[in-house]
């Protein structure tokens, strides 16, 4: 039967929504842009030249993985480029183009393919990058020293290291408004509140990041810091200011939805976000670091595999165990 | 059909239009019956390449073996061969070369004298797939039967039509049924649109969702009369009994005109358009889809069921069988490739599965061919098999064949066990 046509067979369903793996990558991507150019807006040149030093060694890095590994190339996924900017958006615009390289080798070598690659991995690859290179080279990240030779024409230092080192009283010249428009300074992509609070929403409405994780995130951030600030007002600050500075909307909308180290349960997303607020600010209150949000996020990437064992009782499962 | 909202997208059932009509698929010069089982060298074939069959004639293939299928058509056998479908399973095609029809009554002379013996010894092929030995086995006590009235894939209306146009029959059908004994409660499960003329059918009718998949068993079981089939378990086994109402139709009109019906309802399903069908079972699908001008090509899907639980068949030679409620063709430039991609546990698998399955951790174990830790720690048996994880994963893996397989490869587990003991 030699004129038998050959039809395609697989499995069902045989129907798909349609959704990619790149879609996701470029849309989070899409969404950090705002932040992101109003660094460029803010630093200038040097931060475009880290920006884009992150991004393409980081797809050099995947790159080289894939050749080393023999798999197939999978940096048409974006992944790549999606750590590498979230990396970047973490750097200040001063760091030097080695440090670049060498965290973006970190985030990608280090944090993700020596789990086995695109979702294997247990913490989110950008903060390990990060948290490797602030625990190396302290002074890269200590945001005042840094931009020294900046000339901003709003109040220039950083808002979470003056509060450190001087207390509330020292942060009452801020006025939050100019805080949340991006009037500070800090890491490139982390300044500018409203950007990354929209970038967030539309993330949340296309269903591209899990809304659990930065609504309980920012919830258990605000309360913490309000009781506080209740408890001891001349010691802690409020908590707009924690929510308006630092790294915690970029971390709430960005850095703690990474899809690999994050719950996907509802009470587990629910008491992973909340942990990480709280952990923020029981680190600036009374931890040594300025910011808390990278080993905040780390940390309750730790507990993620636990706390996802939480969930709901399967159809049809009789007695008491899930 | 996807509507996406902050909480949980989900895919509605079509309801079927008004004015849909089936197209009658003439009789073909070709007809393949499948005989459920299959010849291990030893048993004593009954039929042979050659003989006569008339349409309506029982036939048993063993001398030894309950098991029969029914001759929808009329003519000479000219093949009789195993099959080999899905998984492994294998049954008996008998090929049979169409004459004029000539209708077998040995049927007709046993409904009015034994009229349950008669439903036994002759209905378990009807146009529905009428689970005969089910309904009669002793041991599984079924009391109540749920006739659905909505077909469990999405695009499918067959059910839908039947409920509609064929009111009488299901009614006699209904009558047929409540006179099984221990059989205490009967309830049609439709759509809402449906309801009205259904109110002196002598069953219990009720609402179904208009969510995919909720007009699966487990779940109209669980929706309609509250109660849940354990992990692993058939709705039969808690003394429940699933009957499409196609079935409930045929078994009817067997019993108002005293012939077996031969004519299966299928829903052709073609690019963005469907259509109705009527076709005699046995008719091959290439036959259906040149009735209907229908070209398939080199590279293209044939399918039979649905979109989301149907199967792929590798010829057009294929029959239509009594449990075929749809035909589905895929153009070969839209079809969409399954990945190698890993999860990278986005969690829309989470919140989409009906049956709270932890598909993400699931395939992990899946993956790496660990299927008693996915049975035991991750709920592979609370599965209901309707896709939707496949559907909406990122990463576009076969996970609802990672599923079925992990089920065979147990099931085979089990038998080899089961036989060393």
């Amino acid at each position: 039967m030699s004129d038998r046509k050959k039809l395609i067979v697989s499995h069902a369903p045989f129907l798909h929504c349609g959704s990619k793996i790149s879609t996701r990558s470029y849309h989070i991507m899409i969404a950090a842009l705002p932040a992101v150019l109003h660094g460029f807006y803010l630093y200038g040149i040097p931060a475009v030249g880290v920006v884009a030093l992150s991004i393409s060694s980081a797809i050099i890095w995947e790159y080289l993985i894939n050749r080393l590994t023999g798999k197939p190339t999978t940096i048409g996924d974006g992944n790549a480029a999606l750590i590498g900017m979230m990396l970047a958006m973490l750097f200040p615009a001063t760091t030097p183009w080695w440090a670049v390289i060498t965290g973006t080798f970190v985030a990608m070598v280090v944090g993700k393919h020596i789990y086995g690659g695109i979702g294997g991995n247990p913490f989110n690859p950008a903060l390990i990058g990060i948290a490797i290179l602030t625990l190396s080279w302290k002074n890269i990240f200590n945001i005042d020293y840094a931009l020294l030779n900046y000339d901003f024409g709003f109040q220039a230092a950083y808002p979470l290291a003056a509060l450190k080192h001087g207390g509330p009283a020292a942060v009452d010249s801020f006025n939050l408004f100019s805080l949340f428009i991006g009037q500070q300074t800090g890491s490139i992509g982390s300044a500018f509140g409203l950007a990354l609070l929209f970038g967030g929403i539309y993330l949340i409405i296309m269903g591209f990041i899990r809304w659990e994780i930065p609504v309980s995130f920012l919830a258990g951030l605000l309360i913490t810091s309000l009781l506080f600030h209740l408890s001891d007002s001349a010691r802690f600050a409020g908590p707009v200011f924690h929510l308006l500075t630092g790294n915690t909307l970029l971390g709430a909308f960005f850095l703690a939805t990474e899809d690999s180290s994050s719950p996907v349960n509802f009470v587990p997303m629910l008491i992973y976000g909340a942990g990480a607020g709280v952990m923020i600010i029981l680190i600036r209150n009374i931890g040594g670091h300025v910011d808390g949000a990278v080993f905040a996020i780390l940390l309750m990437n730790l507990a993620n595999p636990l706390l996802d064992k939480i969930r709901p009782k399967a159809l049809g499962k009789v007695g008491s165990h899930a | 059909m996807l509507i996406h909202m902050i909480k949980k997208p989900y895919l509605k059932y079509d309801v079927i239009d008004p004015a849909c009509k089936p197209v009658i698929i003439p009789v073909p010069g070709k007809a393949v019956i499948f005989f459920n089982g299959i010849s291990d060298g030893k048993k004593r074939l009954l039929f042979k390449a050659g003989d006569k069959v008339k349409t309506g004639q029982k036939i048993s293939l063993f001398a030894d073996s309950a098991e029969y299928a029914v001759a929808t058509v009329s003519g000479t056998i000219t093949d009789i061969s195993p099959y080999v479908g899905n998984f492994g399973k294998t049954c008996t095609a008998i090929s049979i070369d169409v004459s004029e029809d000539d209708f077998d009554d040995s049927f007709g002379k046993e409904t009015a004298g034994q009229p349950l013996e008669s439903v036994r010894n002759y209905l378990s092929c009807l146009p529905g797939n009428l689970p005969v030995n089910n309904l009669f086995d002793p041991e599984k006590k079924i009391s109540t039967i749920i006739i659905t009235g909505i077909d469990a894939d999405l695009l499918v209306v067959t059910n839908q039509h039947i409920i509609k146009s064929k009111q009488g029959e299901i009614k006699r059908g209904i009558e047929i049924l409540k006179s099984i004994p221990g059989i205490n409660n009967i309830v049609i499960a439709v759509r809402r649109e449906f309801v009205q003329g259904y109110g002196h059918i002598g069953a219990e009718i009720r609402n179904i969702d208009v969510r995919y998949p909720s007009a699966f068993p487990q779940l109209i079981i669980r929706d309609l009369l509250g109660k849940t089939i354990p992990a692993g378990k058939t709705p039969e086994d808690t003394g429940i009994c699933m009957i499409s109402a196609e079935a409930v139709a045929s078994l009817g009109e067997a019993f108002l005109h005293n012939r077996i019906p031969t004519g299966k309802i299928i829903t052709v399903i073609y690019k963005d358009e469907k259509k109705l069908v009527s076709a005699r079972i046995g008719t091959p699908a290439g036959d259906v889809l040149k009735a209907l001008n229908i070209n398939i090509n080199n590279g293209d899907r044939l399918i039979t069921g649905g979109p989301m639980t149907g199967s792929c068949i590798y010829s057009e030679d294929y029959p239509v069988l009594p449990s075929t409620d749809a035909i589905m063709i895929q153009d070969g430039n839209s079809i969409e490739p399954f990945s190698d991609y890993p999860c990278i546990n986005c969690g829309e698998c989470i919140r989409i599965c009906p049956a709270n399955v932890p598909v993400n951790m699931l395939v992990r174990y899946l993956e790496t061919k660990r299927y008693q830790e996915a049975a035991e720690q991750y709920d592979l048996y609370s599965c209901i098999e309707c896709g939707l994880c496949a559907y909406i994963c990122v990463s576009r893996m076969p996970l609802l064949q990672y599923i079925k397989l992990a089920k065979h490869e147990l099931a085979g587990i089990k038998l080899t066990e089961a036989a060393n003991v």
